[in-house]
């Protein structure tokens, strides 16, 4: 009898849905059927079985083609790659779990290299916000329970996060939101109409690239002065009128996302947008949060913040301490300038993602990539190893947005003898541990009985 | 695992009244022993002072909030670390230490046991990741209570044995140790932007207030026979005039009988009591209530306090105290962190800098040791800086040379810019006490482990106790003159041996140890109303699912379970 | 003499993006949700243009052929929107105003008519940039 599984998490958007039910076949090898996933979330897990996928890692040979080789050998090649770089630059995270993100810390620190993640081109900014100026925010569940007024700044969950407005945001029934979409306010600000603004009850159709004057105006009358008559293409009135709607709000939350740290201001957008949630505390209650991309883009800041001290941009290259400095230990920029010799993408597409000049510099030293999929940075990799699909094959702990650890199962068996990126990562470590005569660190910590932790809990 | 035999060295262990005695300890398969064979390792301990492994009764050392502060302070890292060791993993952070630089810090000044002091129960798996990564020392997790709408509910309706079924499940689902009380009510308060101030300020929604919240949970922790007391942090934490509160809570203990199998006396630990000591009625008149409020804490016999004592460093203050956290970022303007968590608490994050310029930073500092050097009964009263709260736990040597030598108090007071306005606000100047080495054992040792219900484990060196020992490079028979050499000597051990392991060597790590993860498991009757509540407030309040919320049994690798049945 | 203009372009999420990714970027779905270039009406009118038919946009760091069409969140005018993916990346400025993250929004492009050109596929696009490229062109 095939078996529904419930309380699945879905390894795609930060909204990280842990209520998902998969119908799994007898054998439990196969999905059949999902429920309560958005349209991506299901795609992944139809993907996943997908006999197009690769099983074992494909080395480019000289004529330019990919030939299939063991595990031994890529974990060979990617450990004395890693060992022969001055600079190796580890990057990507998008999805896997915190387990690899923990394997991964220890090869980087091994190989001296720097470890940065996908928030380096997302949500960077908003770290370098929170560095100058805190982050006053909350759970997810206190958005759905209590916010009666939801604003939504240059992010558009709609698209992004396809069930964020129905589980969190704009219409799911919370403890103090009895009726809700008609207990909550919806303030837009995006330079388009997007399909969240046509949610929306007030539309701040901003010029693009302004935010930041736009911030200052509301803080400005917040704080009761006046404002020019037009402020970043927003009419004066439509701006009173939103200000009015927060200041009376009995709980504000303010989403954020890309249009903030995408363009021209940066950090400083998202950090006015902080002191924005510090002024709004002096009248009511107000929590800002960052709309993160992927079901797990908020661990490697919590993994590396515990282990390093930083979230991202971490340069493990001088050996003795952990050094971090977007801009100068960024990925892009790094790339730039030319100063990595060896890149290695786990769990993301650095080749669809990256601007391409960034890929082109990148591209002119060893290239590996590690992700179940083939994508563009696995069809330019001399190196593509594939492992599991975290979620669906492989359990583990992931940050949803705001930061609470979810659990997530597996749901399937991943196909034989591909390991999890946690596995590879520990045998790439203890291969250059034996490289270079080393003893292993730690490795003892993760003696544990992960076998327990399937679909059957 | 090896044997090995501590040599002639001076034995304090209050547990057994041994206060410097040359004696030889034995070890054995992880444990203190009669006596061990020819084969033992031998360390010469001649001339040096051996004690217990040290046991830290609160500081906060794993989790969200602790990581919020790692994340948003880059500037903390400060490079003060040892930098990376051969075979160690790095290091990095000073007031918000990394977990790696967690579990080697602790070792180094001879640590086996630390309380993580407020684990949010939504976060209890991120809090496992972190205890999972912090080498060497055990640890356990206290799950806050005080703001949870369980709670509430329960206690509002004198459902203290739903109360119990609901601790005992959030127990098990979270590995939590015991009952953790901060700002009860005030932070649930604080959800809508409000606080409870007063012990009568009723939660809003919940028609309950602050004592009977505290009254409740004290009468739970009985019912259930958990291991530790109710754990408090007080309301109006941080406020001049705040000591009249203080006393008023610890006053609900009044009449409250231990009930355990434990060997614990005590029904409330209040923590961190320095912040909770204040007189005065404005920053401008700011004073030291610490005599009002130890005159109290000697007489009643069921209370334990930890001091928190201020360190004078630039530090991270973090607590589930949110509306306290946002009071702070208004008085210092610097950046603020908040997490409100659905259905069960908060917390905040602000920097902070104890200026020894400040009058204000002076007065805080002389008033943890004023509560310290008050203390009638060490077994009761327990150094802590509420890490990183007062400042960072690697300051703990520099808090015992304080309190062993008043030579070395009235240096930090002279160096004060109002050292004057400092004395007039206080009585440390007039206090001539020093403590011994034997007080600081059962304030450091012997009292928290008494406390937390571990007697049988921590804090002493009889046979058949976890064989952690530490050895400190003093001379019971020739105390240092300068009191640097104390703090010296507590901050880095000459050896520390972590259940039978030699973890430290002449100051350094050699080992990553046997870490442990201490929880506690409460078995009581199944209880189907709490059973459908749980289901309920999944469903309708929580954005998680009740089997998401629960901690894999892996992130917890190498358990140690109190497990026993509550009889009804 | 073929018209220019010069528009804001930006490059956003989209959900079409984000099924097609998860089939897989070689797919068709991919190259359907993201080869296209998002623009006002007015300002394809400006441009002589047809809805569906190839324009060039070029940025300060290359160029990208890609379908223009009518925006399915109304873009105003000025303002032009090709979805996230890899012929958005062939003309996003790597530079980073030394905060790590790239001009993903908010940069110039030149966009002119190119009826005759030929939108390439991805991998043709990544792999071509980086001299892999074994197909026609
Ligand atoms: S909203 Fe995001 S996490 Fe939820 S099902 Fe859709 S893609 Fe998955
Ligand atoms: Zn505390």
């Amino acid at each position: 009898m095939p078996k529904w599984i419930t309380q699945v998490g879905c390894p795609y958007c930060g909204a990280s849905c842990d209520d998902l039910e998969v119908l799994v076949s007898d054998d439990g090898k196969r999905v059949l059927e999902t429920r309560n996933a958005c349209a991506i979330g299901n795609e992944i897990f139809h993907h996943a079985q997908s006999p197009s996928r690769p099983k074992l890692p494909r080395m480019r040979q000289p004529d330019g083609s990919m030939k299939e080789v063991s595990y031994d050998e890529a974990i060979d090649y990617t450990a004395k790659t890693l060992l022969a770089a001055k600079k190796p630059l580890i990057y990507g995270f998008g999805s896997t779990n915190c387990e690899g993100m923990s394997a991964v810390a220890r090869v980087a620190e091994k190989g001296g290299a720097v470890l940065d993640n996908c928030a380096s081109i997302c949500h960077g900014p908003s770290f370098l916000a929170i560095f100058d100026n805190g982050y006053p925010s909350c759970t997810l569940g206190e958005a759905k329970n209590r916010a009666d007024v939801v604003v939504f700044w240059g992010c558009n969950p709609m698209h992004a996060h396809p069930r964020h407005t129905s589980r969190y945001s704009i219409f799911p029934r919370g403890t103090f939101t009895a009726k809700g979409q008609m207990t909550r306010t919806i303030i837009c600000v995006d330079p388009r109409e997007t399909d969240t603004a046509k949610l929306a009850d007030h539309h701040l159709m901003v010029k693009q690239g302004h935010d930041y004057d736009l911030f200052d105006a509301f803080r400005t009358v917040l704080r009761g002065h006046d404002i020019p008559d037009e402020v970043a293409g927003i009419p004066k009135k439509t701006i009173l009128d939103a200000a009015k709607v927060m200041k009376n709000a009995r709980f504000v939350m303010i989403f954020f996302g890309m249009g903030c740290t995408h363009t021209d201001g940066r950090n400083h957008n998202v950090d006015i947008a902080i002191s924005l949630t510090r002024d709004l505390n002096a009248h009511t209650k107000a929590s800002i949060m960052a709309m993160r991309g992927h079901y797990n883009i908020a661990g490697p800041g919590q993994v590396w913040s515990w282990q390093f001290g930083f979230p991202y941009c971490i340069d493990l290259s001088k050996g003795t301490h952990a050094h971090m400095n977007p801009g100068e230990t960024s990925s892009i920029d790094l790339a730039m300038r030319g100063e990595i010799d060896c890149f290695v993408n786990v769990g993301t597409d650095a080749g669809a993602h990256f601007p391409i000049r960034a890929v082109e510099q990148l591209k002119k030293h060893p290239f590996i990539t590690v992700d179940p999929n083939i994508c563009m940075a696995s069809e330019i990799s001399d190196l593509h190893i594939p492992v599991r699909v975290v979620g669906v094959e492989e359990p583990g702990v992931v940050y949803r947005m705001d930061n609470v650890p979810i659990q997530f199962k597996k749901v399937v068996d991943g196909p034989e003898g591909v390991p999890s990126d946690e596995e590879l990562f520990d045998r790439v470590y203890e291969r250059m541990c034996e490289l270079t005569e080393t003893e292993p660190i730690w490795l003892l910590a993760k003696d544990h009985a992960k076998a327990a932790t399937n679909a059957e809990q | 695992m090896a044997e090995i035999l501590i040599r002639n060295g001076f034995v304090i262990d209050p547990t057994r009244n041994i206060n410097g005695d040359v004696a030889d300890i034995a070890i054995k398969d992880g444990k203190i022993v009669e006596s061990v064979g020819a084969s033992a390792k031998v360390i010469d301990a001649t001339g040096k002072t051996v004690m217990a492994g040290g046991v830290d009764v609160h500081a906060h050392v794993a989790g969200p909030k602790v990581n919020v502060g790692r994340l948003m302070r880059p500037e903390d890292k400060l490079h003060k670390s040892p930098h990376a060791q051969k075979n160690y993993r790095m290091e990095s952070g000073f007031s918000i230490p990394s977990t790696f630089k967690t579990g080697y810090d602790y070792a180094r000044m001879g640590y086996a046991f630390v309380m993580e002091a407020a684990m949010p129960p939504l976060h209890a798996p991120h809090v496992h990741e972190e205890i999972h990564d912090t080498p060497i020392i055990d640890q356990a997790a206290l799950p806050v209570f005080a703001n949870n709408w369980f709670v509430f509910e329960y206690l509002r309706n004198g459902e203290i044995e739903n109360a119990a079924a609901y601790i005992a499940w959030l127990l098990k689902a979270t590995k939590g140790y015991g009952i953790k009380v901060v700002n009860p009510g005030g932070t649930a308060a604080w959800a809508w932007g409000l606080n409870c101030l007063t012990l009568n300020d009723p939660v809003p929604y919940f028609d309950i207030t602050p004592a009977e919240i505290i009254t409740g949970l004290m009468k739970t922790n009985e019912y259930l026979g958990l291991p530790h007391s109710m754990h408090i942090h007080q309301n109006d934490l941080g406020n001049p005039g705040n000591y009249e509160i203080t006393l008023e809570s610890l006053r609900l203990a009044e009449g409250v009988a231990a009930k355990n199998n434990f060997g614990r006396d005590t029904v409330m630990h209040s923590t961190h009591i320095q912040f909770h000591s204040y007189g005065g009625d404005s920053w401008g008149t700011f004073e030291s209530r610490a005599r009002e409020v130890m005159d109290y804490v000697n007489k009643q016999k069921n209370i334990s306090i930890d001091l928190g004592c201020v360190t004078l460093d630039e530090t991270t203050t973090m607590t589930a105290d949110g509306p306290f956290e946002h009071h702070i970022t208004n008085l210092n303007h610097l950046k603020w962190a908040n997490t409100d968590v659905e259905v069960e608490t908060a917390a905040g994050v602000v920097p902070y800098v104890y200026d020894k310029n400040i009058k204000v930073s002076g007065i805080q500092w002389a008033i943890g040791l004023e509560m310290g050097l008050y203390a009638a009964d060490p077994m009761r009263t327990f150094i802590t800086t509420d890490h990183p709260n007062a400042g960072p736990f690697t300051r703990y040597p520099r808090i015992i040379k304080w309190l062993m030598s008043k030579q070395a108090r009235e240096e930090t007071l002279a160096s004060f810019k109002h050292t004057d306005k400092v004395i007039d606000a206080t009585n440390i100047h007039s206090m001539d006490r020093e403590l011994s080495l034997f007080e600081i054992a059962q304030m450091t040792r012997a009292g928290p482990a008494k406390a937390l219900g571990l007697s049988g484990m921590f804090g002493g060196l009889s046979v058949g106790m976890d064989a952690s020992v530490g050895i400190f490079d003093l001379n019971v028979n020739d105390m240092p003159s300068d009191p640097e050499a104390i703090e010296k000597a507590f901050a880095r051990a000459c050896w520390f041996i972590k259940s039978g392991e030699i973890i430290v060597k002449d100051g350094d790590i050699v080992s990553h140890g046997n870490k442990r993860t201490i929880w506690v498991k409460p078995n009581v009757a199944e209880n189907p109303q709490v059973i459908r509540d749980i289901e309920d407030k999944f469903l309708k309040d929580y954005s998680v699912g009740s089997d998401t919320y629960q901690v894999r049994d892996y992130l917890a690798p190498n358990p140690y379970v109190i497990e026993f049945d509550v009889e009804a | 003499m073929t018209k220019k203009i010069v528009l804001n372009m930006i490059t956003q999420r989209s959900i079409e993006e984000g099924v097609a990714m998860e089939k897989g970027k070689t797919t068709p779905e991919y190259f359907k949700a993201c080869s296209i270039v998002e623009m006002n009406p007015e300002d394809m009118k400006k441009l002589g243009i047809w809805k569906n038919t190839s324009v060039r946009v070029t940025s300060e760091v290359g160029s990208v052929i890609v379908t223009a069409k009518e925006p399915t969140q109304f873009c105003p005018p000025g303002l032009a929107h090709i979805r996230q993916g890899v012929w958005a990346n062939q003309v996003v400025p790597p530079r980073t105003q030394s905060t790590g993250t790239p001009q993903y929004s908010g940069f110039p492009v030149t966009i002119e008519p190119a009826i005759d050109e030929r939108v390439k596929t991805a991998l043709e696009l990544v792999q071509g940039s980086v001299g892999l490229w074994k197909g026609g062109n």
